[in-house]
């Protein structure tokens, strides 16, 4: 019992490590710009797919990621400039309605040029294989290999924002805009690159999650949806909140679906508990937000008055 | 006070009246065409215009932009299927009954969201939404994922709801008397005090209202229109499944409004008439018909924002003071 709980754990923190990925990106841009994308888990989606492609293409897994990344980067850039850069002065509801547009185009998009099958992208050989852990548990190298890269992810953003001076510039321009730019930045580039960035970045989680998962037209709006969820609980531009909601939210999803019904079954018999627990569980995460709103307004790590 | 008012809105009256008018005419329109597709459409129009009409409320004149209004659809939806499951077929208590359940949810869940602005609020209303679609993906002993087609329709007043004409004819009733309603209601002073919030919220505190009150109770009576609409779509369609809440509907609710124009009521049911038909006109040349639908709606937001009424009042919000139109100022 106490293996399938630490096994769930691990798979919850890799799950919410990929949320923080995505919800990175996201974050900065809500809190930095007040720009709501709801076509950031597009971006996860075609990273995964440039990976299939690429990965296929060249038919090495390694290849494959080295030009997915600039690949997820430039279709950034270009949505970007096409799209979002004249969303930025615009209502909310403006907002909404053009990256929902978007999210229709690009999903059907995918559709036509890939097809609806899920596509399948094979591991790399090194990272293949498992590793044993606490007697006799074994669990994936790859799965460690994604926890890692996202950790690094996570230490080298921290770094960038804290100890750089984009990211001075960055942090200013999220407490005071106009002041920012009445200095003299220009703000439009300094947008440009957070968003390059968060581009960058939810495709490398659509990448590295390709082998793990099945890459099909769906799972950008499946992930946006948990991403928006990180980013309440955690504060809106808050890249600590961010980090610490997305772990929690993988790690209370992971365990709920699995352990929800076990514990359930103790204080009820079977069939209702593993009724109850499958119905439960998937609204776990959302049982959690309301709860962090609930007790506060701006989410864990949200500026208070935040918009 | 309320005659400035009166006399702006009146066009808006006469034009939804038009489009009352010639909807009226579809059915006999169509068996002369002999086209029974035709009636199949402007039902879905009909249905997703009390949608739009109910998300207008919160959205146009609340300024709470809800991206979780299709939970209301789903709910109303399956408060035919379990009300059929249970025995109860009459069409207005399962009206009742799904009112009662999107009341309870919008109350809980309204109240939370409401504590919250901006993108937080749009975010939450998405969330909670997501957790009612995945409440009844769960329910297995109702189709689950896959849904539960209804033995039969509802009946109204004993009256089996039997012929497309009789149904269509229900719904058309039923948007008449929601647009009527809800027209009263925003010249009320209920409306006027939501307004004055959209407008400005700390004015409507300063003047001694308490906001949240009034956007909750607002939210709440949206939810149960809404509801409405699900009651009918699953009659309509005899069909319940997941798929009516699921966000892409939110959010061509949210489509539906903008395409008409926000906060004007008669823009909310013009939208939804445009929207399902561009849907259905564009689904008959290609199966990716999402395609050119989000290019359109891209490209309407982009270039054409001076043609959505919506934009006008969202203008005068971000700099009140410099443009007070009458009603602003009636309501003052």
């Amino acid at each position: 019992m106490f293996n399938l709980f630490l096994l769930q754990l691990l798979n919850g923190a890799q799950f919410g490590i990929l949320l923080f990925l995505v919800a990175a990106g996201l974050t900065l841009v809500f809190g930095i710009m007040d720009f709501i994308n709801l076509a950031h888990g597009v971006l996860y989606m075609v990273g995964a797919y440039l990976m299939a492609t690429f990965a296929g293409m060249t038919g090495s897994y390694w290849f494959g990621l080295a030009l997915a990344l600039p690949a997820t980067l430039v279709f950034g850039l270009v949505l970007e400039f096409l799209v979002f850069r004249r969303l930025y002065d615009r209502s909310h509801l403006d907002q909404v309605l053009a990256t929902f547009g978007l999210i229709l185009m690009l999903s059907e998009g995918v559709k036509i040029l890939w097809g609806s099958a899920p596509l399948n992208v094979d591991m790399p050989a090194l990272l293949s294989g498992s590793v044993p852990l606490a007697g006799p548990l074994q669990y994936p190298v790859y799965r460690i290999a994604v926890i890692a890269a996202g950790l690094a992810s996570a230490v080298g953003l921290w770094a960038l924002i804290n100890h750089t001076r984009a990211g001075m510039l960055l942090r200013a321009g999220a407490s005071n805009r106009p002041m920012v730019a009445a200095l003299g930045v220009d703000i439009s580039r300094l947008f440009m690159l957070v968003f390059a960035g968060g581009a960058m970045l939810a495709g490398f989680a659509g990448a590295i999650v390709a082998p793990i998962l099945s890459v099909d037209p769906g799972m950008g709006e499946s992930i946006l949806i948990l991403t928006f969820v990180v980013i309440v609980i955690g504060g809106v531009g808050s890249i600590r909140g961010a980090f610490l909601a997305a772990i929690l939210v993988g790690v209370v999803d992971t365990v709920g679906r699995t352990f929800g019904p076990i514990w359930l079954r103790m204080v009820m018999d079977p069939a209702a508990a593993s009724q109850t627990g499958r119905m439960v569980a998937p609204m776990l995460v959302y049982l959690l937000m309301a709860a962090v709103l609930f007790w506060s307004p701006t989410g864990l790590f949200g500026r208070k008055g935040a918009k | 006070m309320s005659t400035p008012a009166t006399r702006t809105l009146a066009p808006r009256l006469s034009a939804a009246l038009a489009i009352f008018v010639v909807m009226a005419a579809v059915p006999p329109l169509a068996l002369a065409l002999d086209d029974p597709f035709l009636m199949v459409i402007a039902s879905r129009m009909l249905v997703f215009a009390i949608a739009a009409l109910s998300l207008d409320l919160i959205l146009g004149y609340g300024a709470m932009v809800s991206f979780g209004h299709a939970a209301y659809l789903g709910i109303g939806a399956y408060a035919v299927a379990l009300g059929a499951r249970w025995g109860v077929t009459d069409l207005l208590a399962q009206i009742l009954l799904g009112m009662g359940m999107s009341a309870a949810f919008a109350t809980v869940t309204g109240a939370i969201s409401l504590r919250t602005r901006g993108v937080y609020f749009i975010m939450i209303t998405l969330a909670f939404a997501q957790m009612a679609y995945f409440f009844f993906v769960a329910q297995s002993s109702l189709g689950g994922d896959d849904g539960v087609a209804l033995q039969a329709r509802s009946t109204l007043l004993g009256l089996p709801l039997e012929g497309d004409q009789t149904l269509y004819y229900t719904i058309l009733g039923a948007l008449v008397a929601i647009y009527a309603g809800l027209y009263r209601l925003t010249l009320s002073r209920f409306g006027r005090v939501l307004k004055g919030t959209r407008e400005n919220a700390l004015r409507m505190q300063a003047i001694g209202y308490r906001p949240f009150r009034y956007q909750l109770v607002a939210y709440v009576i949206a939810a149960c229109l809404c509801s409405v609409a699900g009651v009918l779509l699953a009659n309509l369609t005899e069909y319940v499944s997941p798929a009516y809440m699921s966000w892409h509907r939110s959010g061509e609710l949210i489509v539906m409004l903008v395409f008409g124009g926000i906060g004007t009521l008669t823009g909310a049911v013009a939208g939804a008439l445009v929207a399902v038909g561009l849907e259905e006109l564009l689904a008959v040349f290609s199966e990716h018909w999402r395609l050119g639908f989000g290019l359109i709606l891209v490209l309407v937001v982009l270039f054409s924002p001076d043609g959505l009424t919506g934009l006008m009042r969202r203008l005068g919000l971000r700099a009140p003071g410099l443009r007070n139109d009458g009603e602003g100022r009636g309501d003052d």
